[in-house]
């Protein structure tokens, strides 16, 4: 692989909190690798802002390696940058050319209001979790792990649904701010286990009523959210979300 | 002498026995009993959950945005258990032995016996809890191979085992957060242990959003913090982990114990440039499919597939025949770096060598066709069905490793050095888990027990889990069977007030510097102390000079620091140079450790100690024991011994031949 290096423009939303109104600012970095992660390229950026006494950019990040779903950049118009099944951690430099300018905004979505800068608060997906997203089991009430064969088609697609890592990109993507793929994952890891069975109708339920409380939007089917996913996680799982949560409220007492 | 309460009896009974006999708590005074969890990675949310269940009242902290960020997420490989499902002679016995060997004979036996007793629940419980493990086509729990181990005893999630493992415990903690019992604070930081009467009565925290300092009580105060590797700079582990929480309990009075044992882990995605902000790994489990080599002659520049067969040096299995690829981390590390040092490296940098899948593609694809009975199948074919079995195991790692290097890991290898990924040593614990501060408890990374001088893989997250579903439950209850008759008591209390004071003042100190250099730049440079003389070779005269340079930079980093923004509010600045300051006292006390340890052992390899063929040679006769320190004052530790007695396994010398 050739590197090079770069110079570049930013337009980065600066935001103090979230009651101040925020603005886009311009800044330059210099001799950048293309051997960089998008991160890393920040890092530069905010030494040398802390250098010349400014207040550096905060953004949300930790694991830098595409799993904690901390990090969270609007880049160019798309969640997480111009790759396709990548986080904003994973992003390198060699995706951008010399002279470059490149915008970068926060997760834009209601019921993510920002915290400063770029970082959002995301609680509300924690809430929808607490609203059902789990399997009621007890510590020390298992049976063997092997009681129970699971035909591994579903384990495989259980897990393919479970691969989400909560960044909120399915939101930022969506025009109504829907988070019917970050829900439906969820539901569906859940549903396709024979442990998730018992609890499958309230769970699904309750968790829809929490994500309308949260004030996410409607989903009307466009695919944004799945094609902004790092995870690839697949349209399939609203469907699946759908039947479940119709199969629930038809056949409730 | 240290006294680790280890309970009489054979090995094998101690846990029974001690279930059978600790003191419990009745519901209802559970009720009135409050527990902080100190983080919420897989022994966190795991000890957090269970304790909610129990019906503790328990509170829950987090700098992240969201337990679910806690770096557990980042594990790949799999989880260890003795299940014994694959019939392959595996048993509590041998999970416990491989646990002890790997970890060069400095490991507690009666802690790691507990360990693999309770394996087998993990699993359990994660299946229940809904964990999608992999599994074989007849619905049945799958298993790979893991470094320094002959049975296949790993369970796991694709690459993503840690990710499925902590979504099950945060999915648990979520449901104690709904029903009330457990009380969820993220974005918090422990800046302070508040210890009263002797006893952990509570922690100062900093609210990271407001900048706000917080006082809470519990009557037992939990750090399942993680560990420490992050004092390198460059590590595997996330930006955030940090040794502070763990470092105010040692100032505290908690002992920190062998603090030089740290895991250099073998294939990591190589250094690139300076401006690197962290290391990523590339899992132990692709050890069980890809070879390690290097050009046989020196300084060899042309393509890896260019060099055909018989000039490859598969250094491993030439030199352990009976592990292969497969020995454990340090041995595979420092084999690595034998080969580099010589000169035989690979790569721009030359501090690099191969992981090579093309064998395992051709291996698979020759199965599979042959599956269908395809017996005629041309080369092409077989390498584009092997290729397809590849990424259904490893398809993320894979993904990943082409993201960060632009290399395509299906047709040319992987480039892979070693790099700092665990930390074995951590606070002092007893078999209850309880540090030398009573009410104080470290679960997890945080604490040292377990792994000795090197930990075998995927033995974390079975260690993580243990502690926090399965053993803190019952030595938490033993002790606070105690507390039933003590109120909560108010963070009024003089000793709250002192602490936050305590936390106040060091922030201002910081703040009031206002020196030149950035926060990150003493980072980097303590992390290339520690790396350079305390990494993966250590000296005396490397040590003794490390600690003298991490003095020095100690004294300029509180004269020169420059923090930007404000007290009263968000400044991430701000929250890391506490972490340094800290891991900058850590630092020096990692080399006295290693300083003070004059044998190799595991991933502690001293120079001045080896074998004539270069492995790691132990002194049992001198230095069996934990080396636990106590903090006196700056730059002054006391070194306190715990003596390990090795009643089952009869310690030798490690052979991976």
């Amino acid at each position: 692989m050739e590197h090079y290096h770069m110079n570049l423009n930013l337009k980065v939303w600066r935001q103090p909190n979230s009651k101040t109104p925020g603005a886009f600012k311009l800044y330059r970095v210099e001799n950048i690798s293309s051997e960089m992660s998008f991160l890393e390229m920040f890092d530069v950026l905010n030494e040398q802002l802390i250098r010349d006494g400014e207040d550096p950019i905060t953004f949300d990040h930790d694991c830098r390696e595409g799993i904690c779903g901390a990090c969270s950049m609007y880049i160019n118009g798309k969640p997480h940058g111009p790759w396709s099944a990548n986080t904003t951690c994973q992003l390198h430099m060699r995706a951008f050319q010399d002279g470059d300018t490149i915008v970068v905004e926060p997760w834009r979505a209601n019921s993510f209001p920002i915290i400063k800068d770029l970082m959002v608060d995301r609680s509300a997906f924690d809430r929808i979790i607490q609203a059902g997203g789990y399997i009621s089991v007890n510590t020390g009430n298992a049976v063997d792990g092997n009681a129970l064969p699971i035909p591994k088609d579903h384990a495989d697609n259980a897990f393919a649904a479970a691969m989400c890592i909560g960044c909120g990109a399915c939101v930022a993507a969506c025009k109504n701010s829907s988070a019917m793929l970050f829900l439906s994952a969820k539901v569906s890891h859940l549903a396709l286990l024979p442990q998730g069975d018992p609890e499958r109708s309230n769970r699904v339920v309750n968790m829809v009523a929490q994500m309308d409380k949260e004030g996410f939007g409607a989903c009307t089917n466009t695919g944004a959210c799945e094609a902004a996913c790092p995870k690839e996680i697949s349209i399939a799982n609203i469907a699946r979300l759908n039947k479940e949560y119709l199969s629930a409220v038809l056949t409730s007492e | 002498m240290l006294d680790a309460k280890i309970p009489a009896g054979p090995l094998a009974e101690k846990w029974t026995e001690y279930k059978g006999h600790c003191k419990l708590v009745n519901p209802s005074n559970k009720r009135k009993l409050e527990v902080i969890v100190v983080g919420t990675g897989l022994a966190g949310a795991s000890a957090a959950a269970s304790l909610g269940e129990l019906g503790y009242q328990v509170k829950a902290f987090c700098f992240q945005d969201s337990p679910r960020r806690a770096h557990s997420i980042a594990a790949q490989g799999g989880i260890n258990a003795a299940k014994n499902y694959q019939n392959d002679g595996d048993s509590i016995y041998r999970l416990f032995y491989d646990t002890i060997k790997g970890g060069d004979y400095r490991a507690r036996e009666a802690n790691v016996h507990r360990l693999a007793e309770v394996s087998g629940n993990i699993i359990d419980q994660c299946v229940a809890q809904g964990v999608p493990f992999a599994r074989e086509y007849g619905g049945l729990l799958s298993n790979r191979s893991f470094g320094g181990t002959q049975v296949q005893r790993t369970f796991y999630a694709a690459g993503q085992t840690g990710q499925q493992l902590l979504i099950g415990a945060y999915q648990a903690l979520e449901r104690q957060v709904a029903l009330g019992t457990v009380k969820m604070y993220s974005r918090h930081e422990m800046l302070e242990l508040v210890v009263i009467d002797g006893k952990a009565r509570g922690i100062i925290a900093r609210n990271l959003v407001t900048g706000e300092l917080e006082r809470h009580f519990g009557h037992a105060v939990l750090l399942c913090t993680g560990g420490y590797g992050n004092v390198f700079y460059l590590s595997t582990n996330a930006m955030g982990s940090n040794v502070t929480a763990a470092w105010k309990a040692h100032r505290n009075g908690a002992y920190f114990a062998n603090p030089c044992f740290t895991q250099i882990h073998p294939t990591c995605i190589p250094v690139s440039g300076d401006h690197q902000s962290k290391l990523t790994l590339m899992s132990e489990s692709l050890r069980n499919d890809g070879r390690i080599w290097v050009p046989a002659q020196k300084n060899d520049n042309r393509k890896a597939t260019d060099i055909p067969e018989n000039e490859r040096d598969y250094y491993l299995e030439r030199r352990y025949p009976a592990f292969g690829n497969l020995v454990p981390r340090d041995v595979a590390s420092r084999a690595a770096k034998e080969r580099c040092d010589e000169g035989y490296g690979v790569g721009t940098s030359k501090q690099a060598v191969y992981l090579d899948f093309a064998d395992a593609i051709v291996r698979y694809g020759k199965i599979e066709m042959g599956k269908d009975g395809r017996n005629d199948a041309s080369k092409e074919e077989i390498i584009a069905r092997g290729k397809e079995v590849v990424k259904e195991k490893y398809g993320n790692l894979f993904d990943m490793y082409e993201k960060i290097t632009g290399e395509n890991p299906y047709e040319v290898p992987m480039r892979i050095y070693p790099a700092v990924h665990y930390t074995m040593g951590g606070l002092w614990v007893d078999y209850e888990l309880q540090t030398t501060i009573p009410g104080l408890y470290a679960l997890g990374e945080a604490n040292f027990s377990d792994h000795g001088a090197n930990r075998l893989g995927a033995s974390a997250l079975m260690q993580g889990l243990a502690d926090g579903y399965f053993v803190v439950p019952y030595t938490l209850g033993n002790n606070l069977a105690d507390e039933i008759y003590n109120k909560p008591v108010s963070t009024d209390h003089p000793a709250f007030e002192a602490a936050e004071k305590k936390v106040q003042d060091r922030i201002n100190t910081l703040m009031s510097i206002q020196g030149k250099q950035t926060v990150e730049s003493f980072h980097k440079r303590l992390g290339k102390i520690i790396w350079n003389e305390c990494g993966m070779a250590r000296s005396e005269s490397g040590l003794k000079q490390a600690i003298a340079d991490v003095q020095a930079l100690k004294k300029e980093f509180w004269s020169d620091v420059k923090i930007p923004g404000i007290v009263n509010g968000m400044n991430p600045e701000l929250d890391k140079a506490n972490r340094v300051a800290d891991f900058i006292e850590l630092g020096e006390l990692m080399c006295i450790d290693a300083l003070n340890r004059n044998e190799s052992c595991g991933g502690h390899f001293r120079v001045e100690y080896q074998t004539p063929d270069g492995e790691a040679l132990r002194d049992d006769a001198n230095y069996m024991y934990v080396a636990a320190w106590e903090f006196k004052q700056e730059h002054d530790w006391q070194l306190h011994k715990e003596s390990l007695v090795y009643d089952v396994i009869k310690p030798t010398q490690r052979n991976y031949k």
